[in-house]
């Protein structure tokens, strides 16, 4: 049976990793391939770098952490943040990623997913979608960090990315991202129910007990948490621990009890 | 070998699209030397081949006719000398997929199916490989192991051949084949090189298969 998936996000600006809540307030966490590979070694699933830096050389910077990381961690590795061309695309994969994620660019112009999907594969087009509450009991999906409103719909645009080739949905809820009030389980099943695809859950990770409500509550498929994992406030281990003991299949862990 | 005291040689075919850093450094990491192979002149001296490789079966073919190098991969196979699919390699090695319709090596008889009844697709993820018999590839790896897959389609043999191909299947909604032996003919739907400590140790597995095969040399002889 397929397993749950466990995995630690790096957020990656000029060359760190960095954590913020909700975006802003960056905080220096290390360096990204020897945090890839630690996280390999303790059961990590897979690995996610969002490149979320703003300087100008800032690609060729990203293109060597995925090449370092690829040399150092044997696990799938996908990499997010300012891909906007299959060019671009094409050149993290070249670099060591198995996956690219895409965002803004996809909101902007929806065929880059059909170009990414038919040049790469579905499997290799994850789309990104950034959500945030509205009071109306639905959910606008949010670019640039956060900073910007589309007036998109986030289930009808998760059914679209789907429909164009999207292999994978990361599903973050802007409302809980760096807040540690777990994810929000309801956006998660209204996308989780429409979809083939798999869906990670992001944003409000605060301890085990919220990775077994994303999985069984949310319907996602794969969990996503960055500074729990960085501050070293829970291992990969106890997560999987907790999900197993709730019924959940993981790929056993350094850590984990036999 | 083919020279400096053992180190086997391994072809790894680049036919443009995808990661080709792990599977390199994979193999290095396991005591291969790694040539990148972009065309028939690539194969020259190498002591095995492989074909990675993700995506779609049709455009994967039409950059593999395109490089010259479909019929140099179908007499490598058919000489039995050491061979491992991945992923999109093994699909390749049956006679048609579904996926696009595209024709492809035709050297397993069969076609590459779109996995049934799944519950996610893509079956993207850590999968546990339950194994049909033993075989020296998966020395040293306990059955049941998990491994990484990222793929909509999986071979399926024509029963006439299954029983004596088929060296592991796993469940994703149904069963399915995820590894094969035929001869030095072998194939993986997961990614050995993106499956942590188990899949080093399949690599190595290959990489000492690959030692015990006849040397390059004595092929060209």
């Amino acid at each position: 049976m397929l397993c749950r998936r466990v995995i630690p996000c790096l957020d990656v600006a000029d060359g760190r990793v960095v954590k913020g809540t909700r975006f802003i307030d960056l905080v220096d966490e290390g360096d990204p391939p020897e945090l890839a590979e630690r996280y390999a070694r303790e059961g990590a699933d897979e690995i996610v770098f969002l490149d979320i830096g703003a300087a100008p050389e800032r690609r060729g910077t990203l293109l060597d952490i995925v090449e370092r990381t690829a040399r150092r961690a044997f696990i799938p590795l996908t990499v997010g943040g300012g891909v906007r061309s299959v060019p671009e695309m094409r050149d993290v994969l070249r670099a060591g990623a198995d996956k690219v994620s895409l965002n803004t660019a996809a909101v902007a112009d929806p065929a880059l997913i059909d170009a990414c999907a038919a040049r790469f594969g579905q499997q290799a087009v994850v789309v990104a979608i950034d959500a945030r509450r509205t009071g109306t009991g639905s959910w606008e999906v949010v670019v640039e960090g956060g900073r910007t409103a589309t007036g998109l719909d986030a289930v009808t645009w998760a059914e679209q990315a789907v429909e164009r080739g999207a292999g994978e949905l990361l599903v973050t809820s802007i409302d809980r991202d760096g807040t540690g009030s777990g994810f929000d389980t309801v956006l998660l099943r209204a996308i989780a129910d429409r979809v083939l695809v798999p869906v990670i859950a992001s944003g409000g990770a605060a301890g085990p007990a919220d990775f077994v409500a994303a999985v069984r509550d949310g319907g996602a498929d794969a969990v996503l948490a960055a500074s729990i994992f960085h501050r070293r406030v829970h291992s990969i281990a106890a997560v999987k621990v907790a999900m197993a003991a709730a019924g959940l299949p993981v790929r056993r862990t350094p850590g984990m009890a036999a | 070998m083919s020279d400096d005291g053992g180190v086997p040689r391994i072809a790894v075919v680049d036919y443009g699209a995808g990661n080709l850093v792990s599977i390199d450094q994979a193999l290095s990491q396991v005591g291969a030397r790694v040539t990148v192979a972009r065309d028939a002149d690539g194969l020259r001296d190498a002591d095995a081949l492989i074909v990675p490789g993700v995506g779609a079966a049709g455009p994967a073919m039409a950059r593999l006719d395109g490089r010259g190098l479909t019929e140099p991969i179908r007499a490598w196979i058919a000489a039995d000398r050491p061979f491992l699919g991945i992923c999109l390699g093994l699909q390749l090695l049956f006679e048609r997929s579904d996926e696009d319709g595209a024709t492809t090596l035709g050297v397993i008889p069969g076609r590459a199916v779109r996995l049934d009844g799944a519950p996610t697709l893509p079956h993207i993820g850590w999968n546990q490989v339950d194994r049909r018999r033993e075989h020296p590839l998966f020395d040293g790896i306990r059955d049941g192991a998990d491994a990484y897959f990222v793929h909509s389609y999986a071979g399926a043999p024509e029963p006439s051949v299954a029983d004596e191909l088929v060296l592991a299947t796993t469940d994703h909604g149904a069963r399915f084949v995820s590894a094969v032996a035929r001869g030095s003919m072998l194939g993986v739907q997961f990614h050995p090189e993106r499956s942590g400590d188990d899949g080093l140790r399949l690599l190595a597995n290959f990489v000492t298969i690959v030692r015990r095969a006849p040397t390059a040399a004595l092929w060209a002889a």
